[in-house]
């Protein structure tokens, strides 16, 4: 269980999150949907501790299901807590120069001593362990190349295996599809729903287009400026919580049918819950 | 109605243009009355006039005609030998430059590498670290390597050690502040990436890091190495071992076809060293561009 209480973020006079209180049960998918600037990306930011609240508290129960107080962790436990909840980008954040291999290794580095790491040393179980995940990402013939050389759906692939490798409990993806074409967008929401179900790691993925969000996720948090709007089932989304969700200012309508995964007679399009 | 709002948006995008250009103007004749007020300055300071540097030209020629040997073509190859009767001693001084200057810039650069990150706005992990660690750079680079290298011949004593030690604290304060200018520079969201799988500082250094900025780091050091050659045959002036102290010996005794012999054998030799410097470095970029 994640919980969310009272988080807030300024930038100066700007409120990008207000004072937002939710909770996430263990094994759920959760997708954020909002216009950009809703807040989206500096809550999952928070979430993983790359920003700091101004104020609010981040919880997560940690192995003996005591509630720990995230936002308040420093040094190694804050460390710790990333490596629990892992992030995918929207721009992928691989290291351009390292190799496929070297980027998802990355993701064990809070496993090992520090002087292990700057000597580039990993063990073969580890080693064993990478190239096991990027075989399920379908990136093995890829491992020795150099990351920025890879198409952008290739490289979402590789970073979403980086993650994985950290064993993490909680998994947030930022605009994760953002980037991609709708046959790599579609790839990569399958592979987090196949996380999702079958290790049982919990998924928040900030989303732009609604059809996305409605397809792959158990719950929808709609957002604006900084404030949840819409708090429900995917089919509970009708079109009056959607003009709430992404503004009635103007008369251009929302298109709820406006997708970045749907490919006309593909798998996702029929499994779509519409 | 649409034209007329437009044409409003026209003119009033026009009276902001003038006004920008306006400025810009302002500012350069304000840029060209300080010059022309700190040059009036400095002509003062130093007797400058137009008469003294007429008089004073030609004497550069008679000066430089005086260290020219004699070699006639019919004895070119003893007029020659004679000129340049002490070319292996030279030699072997020149060679002991290119070391003083090799090691000081492979010292300078390994300063350098741990002063950068503590002194890169976007790495230091507090503020007061970043001002202490610049500030730190900043002083090793800007006393001029001939006074560090008085200090040290008074210290040390004279020879090649105090002009290694003089380049080399040099050239750390300049790498240094190079290389963290480079990480200033570099890509943030790789850093993110590595910081969020649980990295702790050391590890985003070395894994988010170096990758970006180790070229950089490397054309930076061969640089530097072609300008410390330079600086390693000046400091010989002041007792710091190298050919710069037998070209200060031959200027002060007016050995003047030393003078000619020396200077042209440091011409060329740092010529030579720019040349494989920069061929280098041009490979090395040229690699970063392939991809």
């Amino acid at each position: 269980m994640l919980r969310i209480e009272g988080l807030t973020k300024k930038f100066g006079e700007l409120v990008a999150v207000d004072n937002l209180s939710f909770e996430v049960p263990t094994g759920q998918m959760l997708g954020i949907i909002g216009r950009s600037g809703a807040g989206k990306s500096t809550l999952l930011r928070m979430i993983n501790r790359l920003a700091d609240p101004t104020s609010g508290r981040v919880l997560c129960d940690d192995a003996f299901e005591r509630e720990v107080d995230v936002s308040a962790l420093k040094g190694r436990q804050l460390t710790f807590w990333r490596r629990k909840c892992a992030m995918v980008f929207q721009q992928f954040n691989l290291v351009a120069r390292l190799d496929v291999l070297t980027n998802v290794l990355m993701g064990r580095l809070s496993y090992q001593p520090t002087y292990r790491s700057l000597l580039k040393m990993f063990t073969p179980q580890e080693r064993a362990l990478a190239v096991m995940t990027l075989d399920r990402v379908e990136m093995v013939p890829f491992i020795l190349q150099r990351a920025d050389t890879l198409s952008g759906g290739q490289q979402q692939r590789v970073a979403i295996a980086r993650a994985l490798v950290q064993e993490p409990r909680i998994l947030l993806a930022d605009e994760p599809i953002a980037s991609l074409d709708p046959r790599s967008a579609a790839r990569v929401m399958d592979i987090l729903r196949s996380i999702n179900r079958e290790d049982g790691i919990t998924v928040i993925c900030n989303l732009h287009t609604i059809d996305t969000a409605r397809t792959y996720c158990d719950r929808l948090l709609g957002m604006r400026t900084g404030r949840i709007v819409f708090d429900g089932l995917p089919a509970a989304l009708d079109r009056d919580r959607i003009q709430e969700i992404y503004g009635r200012e103007g008369d251009e309508e929302v298109d709820e049918t406006v997708t970045s995964t749907a490919l006309p007679g593909s798998r996702i399009a029929r499994a779509g819950t519409r | 109605m649409q034209a007329e709002a437009s044409s409003a948006q026209v003119k009033r995008f026009e009276e902001e243009f003038a006004r920008l250009r306006k400025q810009q103007r302002l500012q350069l004749i304000g840029f060209a009355i300080v010059f022309l007020v700190v040059f009036k300055f400095a002509a003062d300071i130093s007797n400058f006039t137009p008469q003294r540097l007429a008089a004073g030209l030609p004497r550069i020629g008679e000066y430089l005609s005086f260290t020219l040997p004699e070699i006639r073509l019919t004895s070119l190859f003893g007029d020659v030998a004679y000129w340049y009767y002490g070319f292996f001693r030279w030699l072997g001084l020149l060679f002991d430059t290119i070391l003083i200057a090799l090691m000081a810039t492979i010292f300078g650069a390994i300063g350098g590498f741990i002063l950068c990150f503590a002194a890169s706005r976007n790495l230091a992990p507090h503020f007061w670290v970043y001002f202490v660690f610049r500030r730190l750079a900043e002083i090793a680079r800007t006393v001029p390597e001939i006074v560090y290298a008085l200090i040290f011949v008074v210290s040390f004593g004279i020879g090649p050690f105090a002009g290694f030690l003089a380049l080399s604290v040099h050239a750390t304060g300049a790498l240094g502040k190079l290389f963290a200018e480079a990480n200033e520079n570099l890509d943030e969201r790789q850093l993110e990436g590595v910081r969020a799988t649980g990295g702790n500082w050391f590890e985003v250094i070395r894994f988010a890091v170096l990758p970006q900025v180790l070229p950089n780091f490397i054309t930076y050091t061969l640089w530097r190495l072609e300008l410390s050659i330079r600086s390693a045959a000046i400091v010989g002036f002041v007792g710091a071992g190298g050919i710069g102290q037998e070209l200060y010996h031959a200027i002060s005794f007016n050995y003047y076809e030393d003078v000619s012999a020396i200077v042209l054998m440091i011409i060329l030799t740092i010529t030579m060293i720019d040349l494989i410097c920069e061929k280098i470095r041009h490979r090395i970029i040229g690699k970063e561009s392939l991809h």
